[in-house]
């Protein structure tokens, strides 16, 4: 990864990419429901417009003019100041080939400088048709967004699995686009009837013209799968169980807490949790309020999936434990005897309090 | 290898090179007999260092590669699995294709013990560097070869992401280079008609399942948890010591325009690589002694810390 002294390392905008403007982030519109990670991604885009001297768009794609009009609202909302939408009913349901072309032109009519997207399935699935269309570059997973002093996009991600961090640049071909997970950004402050300008597009395109079609849709009967990234608190295990059973314990203490559990990579690995529950660089981002972690050694992969909780708490017999290098509490103890006391004390405290109450 | 597993094993191996021929052919023939039924079917597999065992050298922040063994990315074994079970159930081959230095030559016979026929290896010093919009351009030159040398492919298969760089970004962009019908985070195939050209998949979608149907050829990045990587026969295991990696340059593959391939054809640079700061704060670390109830004590010290959460957590129990 040594830096080449190769031409398009310098800044040598071509004329015709000048005319590109503005920060856009396309909005994730599905089933009625905004993704919170667009509402974030608004939040960041506003203060890079504001550094650009720009404006910031959302892009709303949608099958019904109700929803994405609430949507756009939110998008004023959450900062845009304006909002580009395009309404059609073969844009029902996310495909691949639709959204790839309401994007594409829109990118090609109103050319941004800068086009945000969520690392989600759907974000993932978009983005990587349009940069391919668009042959742009396409900076995935960033965890951190900045305007450097040539006024390019500095997108900074981590690699090798978060061993290293890189910064990643698109000098010289627009939009510069990049992604970023869930809960890696901080939700900006609602603004209540906020407002600004509709921008409305047609698509032209026929559900003959689609090749892949939606035969139905199934919601998710355990609506908890989507939660863990979104918790207030989460409880999560490692290694330090040692073994399947006492990982009950952590879903205890979830519990009680009104919680969401989950754990570290090596769980997924020896089948003790599902994958939709893996925390850490290759599972969810999280950001709640109250992060319990119970017998994980917070190895770098895990860290960049947790560190922006408010209050880490970390459970560990080694007392040299990364974990402890970034937990805000620390207790050295073995969980498997510590997590039923501490699950003991918040349930007697709870429950006392609730009755006094 | 105890020895004497190791002295079978070569013995098989040299056995295995005299029926091999005889298997292939006999492969061959019945492909060219059932030529409108059988499938050729495409992996897409990247070799990655194995992340979990990644260091970084505390003074001088570069990565600590010696040593640091690499593997099939994780990922790409759903996809070859599935690729697998395909051609079990309407016959054909798989063939296996990567990019990257004449090392990854090991992943790819390892992708042939696991029972895949045929594996490519891309490699010249024009793709070093590559990120994802080049990645994509060099793959999708080299399975048109693969499409013309071999059979076209109704299906070809990626990992949803890899390890290392886990953008997630390869497969789309293959697929819009090579106008294939996208269908990412498949979590099962449902159903795959060879005569009308048609295959339905359910598709991990956020929130639920999209049931998905569509026409081939296709582009699809398996979920992983969706299958399991077969332990391979033993004759898959001795043909793979043998078996002859087809390998590419890129003007083998087609490449006419170099310019599009490695750090030339990245529109993205790397402007820096530096380690995670260090947090400014240790843990705060609370007593554990015989007679102190350090669970009490660390409650107390998140409700003072944090006593919006105490308030919270109030009406939730009361709401229970």
């Amino acid at each position: 990864m040594s830096e080449s002294s190769r031409a398009s390392t310098r800044k040598e905008l071509p004329e015709h990419f000048k005319a590109y403007k503005h920060v856009w982030v396309a909005i994730e519109l599905e089933h009625g429901i905004v993704h919170p990670v667009s509402f974030e991604l608004l939040g960041e885009g506003r203060k890079l417009a504001d550094k650009r001297g720009a404006e910031l768009a959302g892009v709303v794609l949608g099958g019904d003019a109700a929803s994405v009009a609430e949507a756009a609202q939110s998008c004023f909302e959450y900062g845009a100041d304006l909002v580009y939408t395009i309404i059609d009913p073969v844009l029902t349901h996310y495909r691949n080939e639709p959204y790839t072309k309401g994007l594409t032109d829109l990118v090609n009519t109103h050319k941004p400088e800068i086009l945000l997207l969520g690392a989600t399935n759907l974000g993932r699935d978009l983005a990587g048709s349009v940069a391919t269309t668009l042959k742009t570059g396409l900076t995935a997973d960033c965890t951190e967004l900045a305007i450097d002093e040539e006024g390019s996009l500095a997108a900074t991600r981590p690699t090798f699995g978060g061993s290293l961090l890189c910064t990643i640049m698109t000098l010289n071909f627009r939009p510069q686009m990049a992604t970023v997970r869930p809960r890696v950004l901080v939700m900006p402050p609602h603004q209540e009837g906020r407002s600004g300008r509709i921008i409305a597009r047609e698509l032209g395109m026929s559900e003959d013209d689609i090749i892949t079609k939606v035969i139905t849709f199934i919601a998710d009967r355990d609506s908890n799968k989507a939660q863990l990234t979104y918790a207030d608190i989460v409880v999560a295990g490692g290694l330090g169980l040692r073994s399947v059973d006492n990982f009950q314990l952590v879903k205890t203490l979830a519990e009680v807490l009104g919680a969401e559990y989950g754990g570290s990579r090596p769980l997924v690995q020896k089948g003790w949790i599902t994958t939709d529950r893996q925390i850490g660089q290759t599972g969810k981002t999280i950001r709640p309020k109250l992060y319990i972690a119970a017998g994980i050694s917070g190895a770098i992969q895990h860290r960049v999936g947790v560190e922006g909780a408010d209050m880490i708490i970390a459970i560990n017999t080694d007392p040299k434990a990364q974990i402890f290098e970034f937990a805000h509490l620390g207790i050295v103890a073995d969980a498997v005897e510590f997590l039923p006391k501490l699950t003991e004390a918040f349930r007697s405290y709870l429950s006392v309090n609730r009755l006094a109450g | 290898m105890p020895a004497f597993y190791l002295r079978r094993h070569l013995a098989r191996c040299l056995l295995f090179q005299f029926c091999e021929p005889e298997t292939t052919e006999r492969r061959r023939r019945w492909i060219s007999q059932e030529r409108d039924r059988v499938m050729h079917i495409a992996v897409c597999m990247k070799q990655v260092p194995d992340s979990g065992q990644i260091r970084v050298h505390p003074v001088t922040n570069t990565i600590m590669r010696q040593g640091v063994p690499t593997i099939i990315n994780p990922y790409d074994l759903f996809a070859l699995e599935e690729a697998l079970r395909l051609r079990d159930k309407f016959g054909g081959e798989v063939t296996v294709l990567t990019m990257g230095p004449p090392m990854a030559e090991d992943s790819l016979r390892k992708t042939l013990t696991f029972g895949a026929d045929r594996a490519v290896l891309l490699t010249d010093r024009f793709f070093a560097g590559s990120d994802t919009l080049a990645t994509s351009f060099a793959l999708a030159a080299a399975l048109e070869k693969i499409a013309r040398e071999f059979g076209e492919m109704p299906v070809i298969f990626t990992g949803k992401q890899t390890i290392d760089g886990d953008t997630a970004q390869v497969g789309p962009g293959i697929a819009k280079r090579l106008n294939l019908n996208q269908l990412t985070y498949v979590s099962r195939i449902n159903e795959l008609d060879t005569a009308a050209g048609t295959i339905t998949v359910e598709r991990r979608a956020e929130g639920g399942v999209q049931l998905l149907s569509t026409k081939m050829p296709v582009l699809i990045t398996m979920l992983e948890g969706t299958n399991e990587i077969r332990r391979g026969s033993l004759a898959d295991a001795y043909r793979a010591v043998s078996a002859k990696i087809v390998t590419w340059s890129a003007v083998d593959a087609g490449i006419t325009d170099i310019t599009k391939c490695g750090l030339r054809g990245s529109p993205t640079i790397v402007k820096k690589v530096f380690a995670p700061q260090a947090h400014a704060e240790k843990a705060t670390m609370l007593p554990v002694e015989d007679g102190y109830d350090a669970a009490a004590a660390l409650m107390n010290e998140i409700f003072k810390r944090q006593p919006a959460l105490e308030a919270d957590l109030m009406r939730f129990a009361s709401g229970q």
